[in-house]
């Protein structure tokens, strides 16, 4: 479970001054669920799920990911989670049973249980064929199988996807698409951040739109419709966000 | 610190490293191969031109002398010039190199020097070119060699014996064993190179383990895991010291490797230098210098805290860096700030004292010099290495303390 309460960053430029990044932001996100982080480009997501992740530590609030403090207790937190984003590359000169191993031994699991889960996420993702090939001689989608290998190696509980689709072809993205339904089928708790509505049509049990660092509205999209009179994702989005100019 | 962690960061940067063309080029094919077969082609072009250079007779003019046909027919005679009349643009002849020097009798020079006379001799000649060197030596030679003659026949119609000029002879010896000769000649160079190269050997992998990874996502996807700032800093840091090192090995290896084949061949042909014969070789039959070995050991035991310095060093500006690009700017300058101070270490009368024991790179620096002649200052090497190891540690903390730090990590 992951549960954000007024989670705060602010960042300070020289240029710019204070940047509130992420305002005041707290909302839910239960096991067997996807929680839809929706937003335009620099809306807040990468910080929000950074701080999620514990890369970043936040200014000022309180997040728990499977019951640990992000702030205090940032190395459990990162045991129990799988990040995955755009920005999240693979090592070129690894294989991917190599990249699957490296980061399952940095993940404490031993060479016995490596070789299971590797073989386990090999069939599961059909990376029968590329396993014991470099990473720099993969096609996107290779590359995509071999992250979400990476990223589940460790069976973590939480998983926090960062525009996980972003500059993926259709196939690749719709692989993503498949296997994020399937952690939510073995009751893991997934953070689902993207700017594309249809993804959040398609996957999210529950939707938050976050704007200018804040997160201006939350609910399933039932109750996003309801309240806001609309059907159409996009324009409930655009009437949340304060219209067309305020991206 | 969880030393499995450091160790399987350490294997598979060291795994990647050895996959990298470049690491491979830089800290094998480089040292090992690419720069002995410069030296060796320099060597043996520059060795060829000199060859060349000497097996033609210079082109030299005599001016005036007309009075003294025996010393011109001499002259002439001599195989190795070839002598020409002076034509009257000889200066210019000189400046163009179409002329390599020109020498002046003066009138009744041959009368002067029957005569108990004296007599000045002129030569003229092309300050720092090669062959007009070489004439003025051959030159030089002729005329030195007829005042030797000259003089001895003064001598005999005198009645002197020939020792009347010459009272006594100077004789020097070398009493210091050839280690020390060797390591005081190359006592500077050996930890000026030691030092320039296990800089240059962090460049490339600190740059590549840093802001290259900075710049191609894995560094995020590396602090996703569970595994501690500190071992991630560790297993890279320790990879970046050990391509140092590898360097370091192999330039050296390399190196020895080219002095004693290149100088064999040179000896085998009976060409060896003037210079390198007289480095440590008793007999002449030596080719490497004769250095202490016990001090060569010191040497690399001062030379490792600081490879460890810029090891630490090198990762902390890389990581500062946004980009590789950015990285090479900060750390390319970097060499000149290290040459300086290990150059100074080879210069004459710098000598060790406390407070210079205190100034990183120029302390081992000059501490390896003595350390190679022999010579063992333990109150000032237990100085260096302290504070070596001080200064190494510190690189090394403020490298984990920035890797901690969100804003170099995700700084845009």
């Amino acid at each position: 479970m992951i549960a954000a309460s007024r989670l705060t960053k602010l960042f300070r430029d020289k240029k710019r001054g204070e940047i509130r990044a992420v305002d005041d932001v707290s909302f839910t996100c239960e096991p067997g669920k996807i929680y839809g982080l929706l937003g335009a480009n620099g809306a807040g997501k990468t910080t929000t799920l950074r701080m999620l992740a514990t890369l970043l530590a936040p200014t000022d609030g309180v997040a728990l990911v499977a019951g640990f403090n992000v702030a205090t207790q940032p190395a459990e937190v990162r045991a129990r989670v799988g990040f995955l984003a755009a920005s999240t590359a693979l090592y070129g000169r690894l294989t991917a049973r190599e990249t699957i191993a490296y980061f399952g031994r940095l993940n404490g699991l031993d060479d016995a249980r490596i070789a299971t889960r590797t073989e386990q996420l090999s069939a599961e993702l059909g990376m029968d064929d590329f396993l014991d090939r470099r990473v720099d001689t993969f096609s996107t989608g290779m590359k995509q199988k071999t992250s979400i290998a990476r990223t589940l190696v460790h069976d973590p509980a939480i998983l926090i996807l960062d525009e996980p689709t972003l500059g993926l072809d259709v196939m690749a993205a719709r692989g993503i698409v498949r296997f994020v339904r399937e952690c939510r089928a073995r009751g893991k708790t997934v953070i689902y951040s993207t700017h594309i509505m249809s993804e959040v049509e398609k996957l999210c049990d529950r939707v938050g739109i976050i704007h200018g660092g804040r997160l201006l509205a939350e609910g399933t999209l039932d109750e996003l419709r309801d309240r806001h009179g609309e059907r159409d994702l996009e324009e409930i989005f655009v009437k949340v966000a304060g219209g067309e100019g305020a991206a | 610190m969880n030393l499995r962690n450091v160790l399987t960061v350490y294997r598979k940067e060291l795994r990647d490293a050895l996959r990298d063309r470049r690491t491979l080029v830089s800290m094998f094919l480089v040292p090992a191969v690419i720069m002995p077969a410069i030296l060796f082609l320099f060597g043996t072009v520059s060795h060829q031109v000199m060859k060349k250079a000497r097996s033609e007779p210079p082109v030299v003019a005599v001016l005036g002398g007309e009075d003294s046909p025996a010393v011109r027919a001499a002259l002439a005679a001599e195989p190795g010039l070839k002598v020409e009349a002076a034509p009257a643009d000889w200066r210019e002849r000189i400046a163009d190199k179409r002329l390599r020097a020109v020498v002046e009798i003066p009138a009744d020079f041959q009368a002067s020097l029957a005569g108990n006379l004296p007599a000045q001799v002129s030569i003229y000649h092309y300050e720092g070119e090669f062959k007009s060197g070489f004439a003025v030596g051959e030159l030089r030679r002729f005329f030195a060699g007829l005042r030797e003659r000259t003089l001895a026949e003064r001598l005999s119609s005198h009645g002197l014996p020939a020792g009347f000029a010459r009272p006594f002879d100077i004789r020097t010896e070398n009493v210091a064993p050839p280690e020390k000769v060797g390591g005081n000649s190359f006592g500077g160079f050996i930890p000026y190179l030691l030092i320039l190269l296990s800089f240059t050997g962090v460049i490339y992998p600190a740059i590549d383990l840093m802001a290259g990874e900075k710049e191609r996502g894995t560094l995020e996807t590396l602090l996703c895991t569970p595994a501690a700032r500190i071992d991630l800093v560790l297993g890279k840091f320790l990879l970046v010291l050990t391509v140092s090192l590898t360097t370091v090995a192999c330039s050296l290896a390399s190196m020895a490797v080219s002095l004693l084949v290149g100088g064999l061949a040179l000896i085998g042909s009976g060409r060896l230098t003037a210079g390198l014969s007289q480095v440590g070789s008793k007999a002449g039959g030596e080719v490497l210098p004769l250095l202490d070995p016990l001090g060569l050991a010191g040497v690399v035991v001062l030379v490792l805290p600081l490879a460890v310095l810029f090891a630490a060093l090198a990762l902390t500006i890389s990581l500062f860096a946004r980009t590789q690009k950015e990285a090479q700017t900060y750390l390319a300058p970097l060499v000149a700030v290290v040459i300086l101070p290990a150059v100074s270490g080879m210069l004459p009368g710098v000598e060790l004292n406390a407070t210079l024991a205190l100034v990183p790179v120029l302390n081992v620096a000059l501490a390896c010099k003595e350390l190679v002649s022999g010579v063992w200052q333990w109150t000032q090497l237990a100085l260096i290495f302290g504070s070596t190891c001080v200064y190494a540690g510190l690189a090394l903390a403020a490298c984990v303390r920035m890797f901690g730090r969100e804003r170099v990590l995700f700084r845009t």
